[in-house]
């Protein structure tokens, strides 16, 4: 159990398309990310498989089932909101029951589920606090709670983890895949944070524009981007692209290396690198310039680890290379990836 | 010229203006308020408690002490006990009704629809009309002979004809028949109340985030569910708060009764406030309308404390 199938999904928010058009379908306990800028649709998509958005055109199917026009309770889904949405007229306990109660689940069974819930997300000694009681990470763990609690066939999450600062987004980003792994629930997360998708995702799906540009694994969207934007929303620096004729040349800045710590000659170009700009990160240096005589289009970024400590200095010129199997060309109109590496 | 301030080189410059001396400028402000409730609330207080205790009249207006006399005579009067009941019975059940009316309507409202904005202003009417000039209005609605409510009725075949179900008489009397009567009275006073009502309502269900109601949706509530578990205790709090002012509103108001039935018939729609009024005011018995006032006032103060419990408590969530 557990696939979702959707099927020329579009919502027209007026005139305006959110989602236009989208064909998508999970694998069985599958973790899904949706991943995009704000108001690519991302969330419209997830809204729409939850129920709580109607479709203006195409069709959801949950384990085969056409669920279209059925109601978000008839669909057996959990979803996860970014804001939590805990009730917060209601203690931790009663968060988690509402879904078994609404069910007309009986009160022994709601107490063994709610606390089997709760034991697994560690917040056992929280159920007779109210959400205002909770920190930013309980509430978050009593809304994963109380999606589980039901064990729904689809888990939905909307941007959990926007709302924790950057110690324990890592933390719950970890628990996560775990829990996720344990149960093996089918599940579809939304989120704009490219490090979440990668580390999250069995496969991406990502949007742009109520489009989705590409799904494939982390590792075919970092390294085969299927066009332009996904080069360029994924990865941090994003993708170089440099204008050569009537194709876009792509490579991933750590990629770009001092010509010195190359190994080889083979298969590599060399280009020389005009530095700008150079930025000590730690565990890595940005070296910001500029390639080749052309006055546009030539700005690029590398990634030098820290290990490397080459001397380099803003203003000089040094020869800089990349191997050939790490280019990708694209099409200078479409934006789309071209077959095969370049010459 | 200047030379920078130093601390307590120019007394000038260190104390600054009025308006730099926040003790003095928190005083003057707030003195204003406080002037406006010692003068128009506390002064006529003490007064009434003082008249309750006297024997004063319009005519002679000094103040002899009497003890509790007057009290005991209140009570002791049916036209007395007659207008705490109705003053129970119209405040309890009109503001029932605007509960309900105002939720409905509020929950209308919520939802876009063409030409919104006319009806909001229509809702909003009564509240902006003098209560005088509404009720005259209800006193022509009322009307034993030209009552528009009775035409319709008449109209409908359900007044005026030997088969009818209401009657074979051609008009209903509203004023005239104690029943009759009580009712249109608490039907003026929900139609007074109502907008506040609803406007109080409307702020309280917007006030719900979006996601709780979807959350409910998602975690498989029915829409009745979502109302009882999710709507009405969210807005508890602010209902109340709705629901205490037009108590107080309601509790306190005189003009309804006196544009409408003037208490008749026969008392039968007397409540505190009309009861003090021609007791104390058109009857000229200063004391005796004091004391009838003064009953209302453990009622007042109870609302009070409730409204102000609710209103820390709407704080919190």
């Amino acid at each position: 159990m557990g696939c979702v199938e959707i099927r020329g999904i579009s919502k027209l928010f007026g005139n305006v398309p959110a989602v236009d058009q989208i064909d998508l379908a999970t694998n069985e306990g599958e973790f899904l990310v949706l991943l995009g800028p704000s108001g690519c649709g991302k969330t419209t998509l997830l809204r729409m498989i939850a129920g709580i958005e109607i479709p203006t055109a195409g069709e959801i199917a949950i384990d085969g089932r056409v669920v279209t026009d059925l109601p978000p309770r008839m669909r057996n889904i959990a979803m996860v909101f970014q804001s939590y949405a805990l009730y917060p007229h209601m203690t931790v306990y009663k968060n988690i029951a509402f879904p078994l109660r609404a069910r007309g689940v009986d009160e022994g069974t709601v107490r063994k589920k709610v606390e089997w819930a709760a034991g697994m997300f560690k917040i056992g000694r929280l159920l007779d606090r109210k959400p205002r009681e909770l920190s930013g990470g309980e509430r978050q763990r009593v809304a994963l709670a109380r999606a589980m609690v039901r064990e729904p066939s689809v888990f939905l999450l909307d941007e959990p983890l926007s709302n924790l600062d950057a110690l324990l987004r890592t933390s719950a980003r970890e628990e996560l895949r775990q829990f996720q792994r344990r149960v093996g629930v089918t599940t579809i997360y939304v989120t704009h944070d490219q490090v979440e998708a990668m580390g999250l995702g069995d496969r991406i799906a990502v949007m742009s524009q109520g489009k989705v540009r590409q799904v494939g694994s982390p590792m075919d969207i970092y390294m085969y981007p299927a066009d332009t934007f996904v080069a360029t929303f994924v990865g941090s620096p994003p993708m170089n692209l440099l204008e050569q004729e009537d194709v876009l040349l792509g490579f991933r800045p750590e990629t770009f290396m001092p010509s010195d710590a190359v190994e080889g000659s083979e298969g590599v170009i060399t280009y020389p690198f005009e530095v700008t700009y150079l930025e000590y990160l730690g565990a890595e240096r940005l070296v910001y310039g500029n390639v080749g005589e052309k006055s546009h289009g030539r700005h690029v970024v590398a990634r030098l680890p820290g290990s490397l400590t080459l001397p380099l200095e803003a203003g000089k010129t040094y020869p800089f290379a990349i191997a050939r199997r790490d280019l990708r060309r694209f099409d200078r109109k479409s934006g789309l990836a071209l077959p095969g590496e370049t010459a | 010229m200047t030379s920078p301030a130093r601390p307590g080189s120019s007394p000038g410059a260190s104390r600054g203006g009025i308006f730099d001396r926040q003790e003095t400028l928190a005083k003057l402000l707030i003195a204003p308020a406080v002037l406006y409730i010692v003068a128009m609330i506390g002064a006529p207080f003490v007064l009434a408690i003082l008249y309750s205790l006297s024997d004063a009249t319009t005519g002679e207006p000094s103040i002899h002490l009497v003890g509790l006399r007057n009290f005991g005579a209140a009570l002791a009067d049916p036209v007395f006990r007659l207008a705490l009941r109705n003053t129970f019975l119209f405040t309890l059940l009109s503001q029932s009704i605007v509960i309900v009316l105002s939720r409905i309507l509020a929950n209308a409202l919520l939802k876009p629809f063409r030409g919104k904005w006319l009806v909001r202003f229509l809702i909003m009417l009564p509240w902006t009309a003098p209560i005088s000039l509404g009720t005259i209005g209800w006193l022509w609605m009322y009307d034993s002979i030209f009552s528009p409510i009775d035409w319709v009725l008449r109209y409908l075949g359900m007044l005026g004809t030997a088969t009818a179900l209401l009657g074979p008489q051609t008009n209903l009397y509203w004023l005239g028949v104690p029943g009759l009567a009580i009712a249109s009275v608490i039907i003026v006073n929900v139609w007074r109340i109502l907008p506040l009502a609803t406007v109080i309502q409307l702020g309280g269900l917007s006030s719900i985030p979006k996601d709780l109601i979807e959350a409910a949706e998602v975690d498989g509530a029915s829409p009745w569910r979502r109302t009882l578990m999710i709507t009405i205790p969210l807005t508890l709090p602010i209902v109340s708060i709705a629901f205490l002012f037009g108590i107080v509103f309601t509790f306190t108001d005189l003009i309804v009764v006196y544009v409408l039935t003037r208490g008749g018939p026969v008392h039968m729609t007397q409540e505190l406030s009309s009861w003090t009024f021609f007791k104390g005011i058109e009857a000229g018995d200063l004391a005796q309308g004091a004391a009838i006032s003064l009953f209302m006032f453990p009622v007042l103060a109870l609302v009070a404390i409730f409204i102000l419990r609710m209103a820390r408590r709407t704080e919190v969530v």
